[in-house]
């Protein structure tokens, strides 16, 4: 089967395209050693089946990050078969820098030139087959949107893939770098190297440490390595890369010159408008925290009254059925037993709240498309500048607010070291979708007429701590310049219903799989512990887990809530947070119910309003999720900081938890 | 006369002649297009980072680097 990769600069449009080409044809997967996201799809066109592979959205393919490095590497080792690269009409100069470096290493290229409607209305003119002679290769209009174009550039690739092009690089660079570039290939010619000689001498002389270093490692004679070396301590004064980089924007100047008109003025847009107001010095931050506000309490309100209450008697009417049933059939006691204590109350505690999180997601994915992300982290640079770190930072910790795991690969952008290590141990504080159904439960429980002032004040909570270590990280363990903001903001664009399904899709689907998985474990591991040995009551206090809820108990007992059940519960949420609303469930399940919900009326029995808050705010700050320790183990490699960022959190989580307890009692509220 | 991008004002316009930043952040402002000769606006400049137009879209950039890239007066 033929491979398409599709490559483009962040917001051109690459996702819309690659959604509009696939459908739901796709699946997402992990690059093999990284955690960097793979989405893959498949095209049926014209009666044959193509391979569509989404490269990580770059503006450049050097050595730079990871994204550029996974994307480059695809192109030069993966072999596709051609490369379709989005390119945004609106500023086409910068996106063809990126083109330039894809017709340096050469491939196949199709451009799909993206945002053509958006273009039209500012008045922007091509001639499409000016740039496309100029540059040597197709360039196809499209509105990725609104699918159009989209047969057109299939058919551009399909043609690019069995036509014969010559692979030759229109781009010059001055003189004295094509100089060094041929006297690096004349070093290099008898070797065997892991790339194209051309594109290996001219990164050579780019001095990109990503493929010195693959030379190094392959088996290149020491002779050519030493004159390599010569060559850098003759030139360690030059500054070839950035004349590369001149060259190639010169290159991208020529392309666009008379083949693109722009209108003279720049008429003042809506983005403009809107920016002059959430850019503002003093309504930048209220105005994030109206919107955040305004999330949490859509979230709720909608979530859990509308949606909520139709899941849960959904979920209890079920049990009920499958109850009579198993009764009916004479099915063994222990078996109803698992069954409904199990993995009705167990895992459908957990899956009533699917159209709580299906809000939380449509919403944030909403915020993410529409380009506020980058508004808010420019509100936030000053601030997180004086705690040591730069606004993209802030990004990664509301990406947070849906899973931490994407939170902290999200900072595989952040330019240097110590900015991505404090921002990823700080991310855990950022509360995750699958810590909703606790905090849930919990307002239903004591605070129903408040539950969307809470759930903000709990995630203002655990921003304020994720900025207090920030400072205390940058103070003590990472000392050091942290690099500096350079980022685009992109204009305000209405999301599409498309995208932001597609990304809700994907977030419930992990959430469904989580539930039918690990917490499907963890709640069957928690209820054999908690029916054993059999000469115990069940789910008492003398079962194996009631045994070791009670060691552990007395850990919590500062906190406020030193039943053992609790205790339990919180450990049981380690491989997924979602399980201990699961196991809460499977515990509280052998009580009686009056009427309403098992659970929340077990709960009011075993909590009181102040131990309620305090163990909603252990269960926000404490030890994240296996998944979570799993990435940062990944992204950090090092087992030592995966162990610190568990110790740690739980510490902060004990302290914070048994000082709203402490200082709650001592206020008088229980 | 050489002055940093910090000291423009909103709503002027100027040329990139160097940038005096460390290797890393130099390429990258390059890559994202402030390379030599390349024409700006400023956008915004009152607290925070500054706000240029640069080729018909906005680039934010640190104050602390805004301060490395010295334009034409
Ligand atoms: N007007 C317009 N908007 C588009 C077009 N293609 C994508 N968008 C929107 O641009 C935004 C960024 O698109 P996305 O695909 O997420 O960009 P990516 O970062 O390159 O993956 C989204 O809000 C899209 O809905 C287009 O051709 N025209």
């Amino acid at each position: 089967m033929r491979t398409i990769a599709l490559v483009g600069n962040p917001n051109s449009g690459k996702t819309t395209l690659f959604n509009a080409l696939t459908g739901s044809n796709q699946h997402v997967g992990n690059w093999p050693g990284v955690t960097v996201e793979k989405k893959e799809g498949k095209l049926n066109f014209k009666g044959k089946e193509y391979n569509i592979v989404d490269l990580p959205g770059t503006y450049s393919l050097g050595a730079f990050s990871e994204d550029e490095v996974i994307a480059r590497d695809f192109i030069l080792s993966g072999n596709p078969d051609v490369i379709i690269d989005v390119v945004d009409a609106n500023n086409i100069e910068r996106n063809l820098y990126l083109t330039t470096q894809l017709l340096e290493m050469g491939k196949k290229v199709v451009i799909a030139l993206n945002m053509m409607d958006e273009a039209e209305r500012k008045n922007i003119q091509f001639d499409i087959g000016k740039l496309s002679k100029k540059l040597g290769i197709p360039v196809i209009p499209t509105i990725a949107s609104k699918g159009i174009g989209i047969e057109d550039i299939m058919q551009a690739s399909i043609d690019m893939i069995y036509g014969d092009i010559g692979t030759g690089s229109p781009l010059q660079y001055n003189e004295i770098i094509n100089h060094h570039i041929e006297y690096i290939e004349n070093v290099l010619k008898d070797e065997k190297l892991p790339y194209p000689i051309r594109w290996t001498a001219l990164k050579i002389v780019e001095n990109d440490e990503e493929v010195l270093q693959k030379l190094e490692e392959s088996d290149i004679s020491d002779d050519s390595m030493r004159n390599i070396e010569d060559f850098f301590k003759y030139h360690s004064s030059e500054n070839f890369e950035l004349e590369i980089i001149d060259s190639r924007y010169a290159f991208a100047h020529r392309v666009t010159e008379g083949a693109v008109k722009r209108p003279q003025e720049e008429s003042t847009t809506l983005t403009d408008r809107i920016d002059r107001i959430v850019t503002n010095k003093y309504l930048g931050v209220p105005i994030f925290a109206i919107i955040m506000f305004v999330v949490f309490q859509l979230t709720f309100e909608i979530g859990e009254e509308i949606l909520g209450e139709a899941a849960v008697s959904l979920i209890e009417n079920l049990g009920g059925l499958i109850q009579v049933f198993l009764i009916a059939i004479k099915a063994p006691n222990w078996f109803i037993s698992f069954i409904i204590d199990g993995a009705i109350n167990g895992v459908g505690a957990v899956i009533e709240f699917v159209p709580l999180i299906t809000i939380l997601y449509l919403l944030l994915g909403f915020l993410e498309d529409s380009g506020y992300m980058a508004r808010a982290a420019y509100v936030w640079d000053n601030l997180m500048r004086r705690l040591g770190l730069q606004g993209r930072a802030f990004v990664s910790m509301i990406i947070g607010f849906g899973c931490n795991v994407p939170g902290i690969m999200s900072t595989r952008t952040l330019d240097n070291k110590k900015d991505r290590m404090i921002t990823t141990l700080i991310n855990p504080f950022m509360s995750c979708g699958a810590k909703l159904p606790i905090y849930s439960v919990f307002i239903a429980a004591f605070f129903p007429n408040h539950g969307g002032l809470i759930l903000f004040s709990l995630y203002t909570l655990g921003i304020m701590i994720a900025l207090i270590m920030a400072k205390v990280f940058s103070k003590t363990l990472f000392k050091g310049e942290s690099s500096y903001l350079i980022m685009e903001l992109p204009p305000y664009r209405m999301p599409t219903i498309k995208n932001v399904l597609r990304n809700m899709w994907d977030n419930i689907y992990g959430f469904l799989k989580r539930a039918g998985t690990t917490v499907f474990a963890v709640v069957t591991l928690v209820w054999v512990l908690a029916v054993l040995p059999a000469s115990a009551e069940p789910y008492g206090q003398f079962t194996i887990l009631g045994r070791m809820g009670t060691f552990l108990a007395p850990i919590l007992m500062p906190a406020g809530f030193g039943n053992w059940q609790a205790s339990v519960a919180l450990f049981a949420g380690l491989p997924a947070k979602e399980a201990v609303v699961g196991t809460l469930g499977l515990l509280y399940a052998g009580e009686y119910a009056e009427e309403g919900s098992l659970l929340i009326n077990s709960i009011q029995q075993h909590f009181t309003s102040l131990t309620a808050l305090s163990y909603m705010v252990m269960t926000l700050l404490y030890t994240p999720c296996a998944a979570v320790l799993g990435t940062i183990k990944k992204e950090t490699g090092s087992i030592k900081w995966t162990v610190f960022m568990a110790l740690y959190t739980f510490a902060i989580g004990w302290i914070v938890a048994v000082m709203v307890f402490q200082i709650g009692s001592l206020l008088g509220f229980n | 006369m050489n002055i940093s991008l910090c000291e423009l004002r909103c709503g002027d316009a100027a040329t990139v002649k160097r940038i005096c930043a460390g290797g890393c952040a130099t390429r990258r402002l390059y890559e994202m297009g402030f390379n030599t000769g390349a024409k700006i606006k400023v956008i915004k400049n009152d607290f925070g980072p500054v706000i240029v137009s640069l080729f018909g879209n906005k680039v934010a950039v640190g104050r602390g680097l805004a301060q490395k890239i010295m334009v034409d007066g």
